[in-house]
């Protein structure tokens, strides 16, 4: 009985520890009152006056078309390169997929610094030829599936490799081309890699900051550049309201990438 | 039965440099139930790959119907396979299954349900439209797979070792199936298996390979009767296989007995394989026999007993439907055209099979 209390006592615990910053943040950002010292009542004031802040709704549409093109364009690259690696012999595969998982395990400091001189590189040699590099919208872009494709090909991967190749060449041996076979018979078996890796890089690019404040331009913002530079003017309320939102769709993203390629699994089993 | 449809020509593969097919020519009549019968790994699955177009010969060429199709892709060639594992689309019905090839093909809707209804009855399976791969058993889901494959009006069938995963009922059921498909559509058939018995009962025309090289093609009966060398004595069925020398044209001596036989042209004193079929050894009281031992094993096979007989310091393997206790004192008796004499394998690759077995 004791036992099974302090189990229950510890795990309880464990989950204040990771979670009483964020149940703060959220609890803020309903309190009617301006200052964190006093509770002043319920209230979604600050949830209103954040959507009529221009600047932020500008940064919040940029980040969710940020999300969705890297994801997309990173899901599409990914899975193709998926495909290739799961047909290369395979030494040659084990070399290429630790490539890919290095710039995961790389520093995002180093990984947006670095994307940065790159860009910078490439302006200079532009330059040559009278062209530029503008660091904004495109910048932020290409950065956000340079480091979203190693989470598309980890998820796709496992998948492909459970592939039955033997239906592919069925597909081939009654007469449909390599390509019709692939989307005939490859992807939809492959489909639930292929949509957890784009919610998976659909989140992370939501909620990207480090690598997204090298490579964003002046004047340009997402969610949570924004937020890094109210906030170092002086916390504002909104900014509860804002992280609180930005949280909740992370999480809602997260429980569904978890989530749904398992049911599916059990479903078939 | 009579000109040549498929050609394979001097047909060469290895893979990472292990030489897996050396050398293999064949030809497949049209119309014919052709078996590629031989042990696992013995390169028959790489075989009818390189038919059906997923693999690339490193040296050779195919020929279909006069025509070199080395280098056509699968979904060019006017050979389907039916593969291993059952390989169905899992998530499409069984209706789109059988569907796919015809849709591709750009056939109309009429023709396609024509089709469908036509193949599911060839196959035994009316009614199976809607169903999902999955709720098939092992059976029913090869019958799709052939289904699926007959549809596309192929010239030749391929099928790897179809009916492998099924049990021994369901099998020779299939096989029977099989037969009767095959005679139903008038198309040519490849067959791949290990199973000897499954090779026997279909083929018209038995391959059969070790280690990439084909050591007899025949009818049934002349594998079975007369096998060439001793790695198809020993694989098609159980076999005595025995050193003898052979004294002069029609006897040979095994053991230190002198056998009677019905070969001829092997040469005086020269040494020889001889292989006698168990059931082919009769037993008879001891002065009777050609050569005398006694009984050490006794099993009861169902139709038949199975004994071994230690004669002369070898066991030989007998068939026969009378019962002889173990301890038994019998006489070894063959009737001379139910010897068959074999040379000696002459060649290293032959040499190699031999000892192997
Ligand atoms: N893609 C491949 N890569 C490397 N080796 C291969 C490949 N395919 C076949 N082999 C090798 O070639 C040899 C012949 O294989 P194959 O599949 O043709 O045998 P099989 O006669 O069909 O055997 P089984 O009865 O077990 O199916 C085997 O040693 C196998 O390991
Ligand atoms: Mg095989």
């Amino acid at each position: 009985m004791i036992r099974n209390f302090f189990r229950k006592f510890y795990l309880f615990f464990i989950f204040v520890l990771l979670y009483a910053p964020i149940l703060t943040l959220i609890v803020y950002s309903f309190n009617a009152s301006k200052t964190r010292a006093k509770w002043g009542g319920f209230s979604l004031k600050w949830y209103s006056s954040l959507f009529e802040n221009k600047a932020i709704l500008q940064a919040l549409s940029n980040t969710l078309l940020i999300a969705l093109l890297s994801a997309l364009i990173a899901t599409v690259i990914g899975t193709m390169a998926s495909v290739a690696l799961n047909s290369m012999k395979s030494k040659t595969r084990t070399f290429w997929m630790s490539m890919t998982n290095i710039p995961m395990l790389n520093a995002e400091i180093v990984t947006g610094i670095s994307l940065m001189m790159l860009f910078i590189a490439v302006g200079n040699f532009l330059s040559l030829f009278g062209g530029s590099i503008t660091f904004g919208f495109m910048t932020i872009l290409i950065g956000h599936i340079t480091f979203n494709l190693p989470y598309v090909i980890l998820s796709v991967m496992p998948k492909l490799k459970q592939v039955n190749m033997s239906t592919y060449e069925a597909a081939l041996d009654i007469g449909a081309s390599p390509i019709y076979a692939f989307f005939k018979v490859i992807l939809p078996d492959i489909m639930p890699g292929v949509l957890s890796g784009f919610l998976l890089a659909f989140t992370l690019s939501l909620d990207d900051f480090i690598i997204t404040h090298f490579v964003k331009g002046p004047g340009v913002d997402t969610l949570s550049t924004k937020i890094y530079s109210e906030v170092r003017k002086g916390i504002k309320p909104e900014m509860y309201a804002l992280s609180t939102l930005v949280f909740i769709t992370v999480l809602l993203l997260l429980l569904i990438v978890n989530y749904k390629p398992k049911q599916k699994n059990n479903a078939k089993v | 039965m009579s000109n040549k449809l498929i050609d394979l020509v001097g047909i060469t593969k290895s893979f990472d440099g292990e030489l897996v097919l050396d050398d293999l020519n064949l030809y497949i009549r049209e119309n014919e139930f052709l078996t590629l019968l031989g042990p696992s790994g013995c390169g028959k699955t790489t075989t009818l790959r390189i038919l059906g177009g997923f693999e690339n010969p490193d040296k050779g060429s195919v020929i279909f119907n006069g025509e070199n199709i080395t280098q056509l892709p699968p979904n060019k060639r006017q050979l389907n396979t039916v593969f291993q594992k059952y390989a169905l689309f899992t998530h499409m019905t069984i209706a789109e299954n059988i569907a796919f090839g015809l849709k591709i093909k750009k056939k109309s809707k009429a023709y396609i349900d024509d089709k469908i209804k036509y193949a599911l009855k060839l196959v035994n399976l009316q009614g199976y439209e809607n169903r999902m791969p999955d709720s098939l058993s092992g059976g029913q889901q090869q019958r799709i797979a052939i289904a699926r494959a007959i549809v596309n009006e192929p010239k030749v069938l391929l099928l790897d070792e179809p009916l492998g995963a099924l049990d021994l009922k369901l099998r020779q059921d299939m096989q029977y199936e099989l037969i009767r498909l095959k005679n139903e559509l008038g198309i040519t058939f490849i067959y791949v298996t290990h199973d000897q018995e499954e090779a026997l009962t279909m083929s018209d025309t038995i391959v059969v390979m070790n280690q990439g090289y084909i050591q007899q093609i025949g009818t049934p009966e002349d594998i079975y009767n007369e096998p060439q060398n001793a790695f198809v004595a020993d694989f098609i069925g159980d076999s005595n296989i025995i050193n003898g020398t052979m004294l002069e044209d029609r006897l040979v001596e095994i053991l230190g007995a002198k056998f009677p036989c019905v070969d001829e042209g092997f040469g005086r004193n020269k040494p020889v394989d001889v292989v006698i079929r168990p059931e082919d050894i009769d037993l008879l009281k001891p002065e009777e026999g050609t050569i005398q031992g006694v009984v050490t094993h006794l099993i009861f096979k169902g139709v038949h007993y199975e004994m071994e007989v230690m004669a002369n310091g070898y066991e030989w393997l007998v068939h026969s439907t009378d019962l002889f206790p173990v301890g038994t004192q019998v006489g070894l008796h063959v009737d001379p055209f139910d010897i068959q004499i074999m040379n000696k394998p002459e060649s290293e690759d032959e040499e190699a099979v031999s000892i192997d077995e």
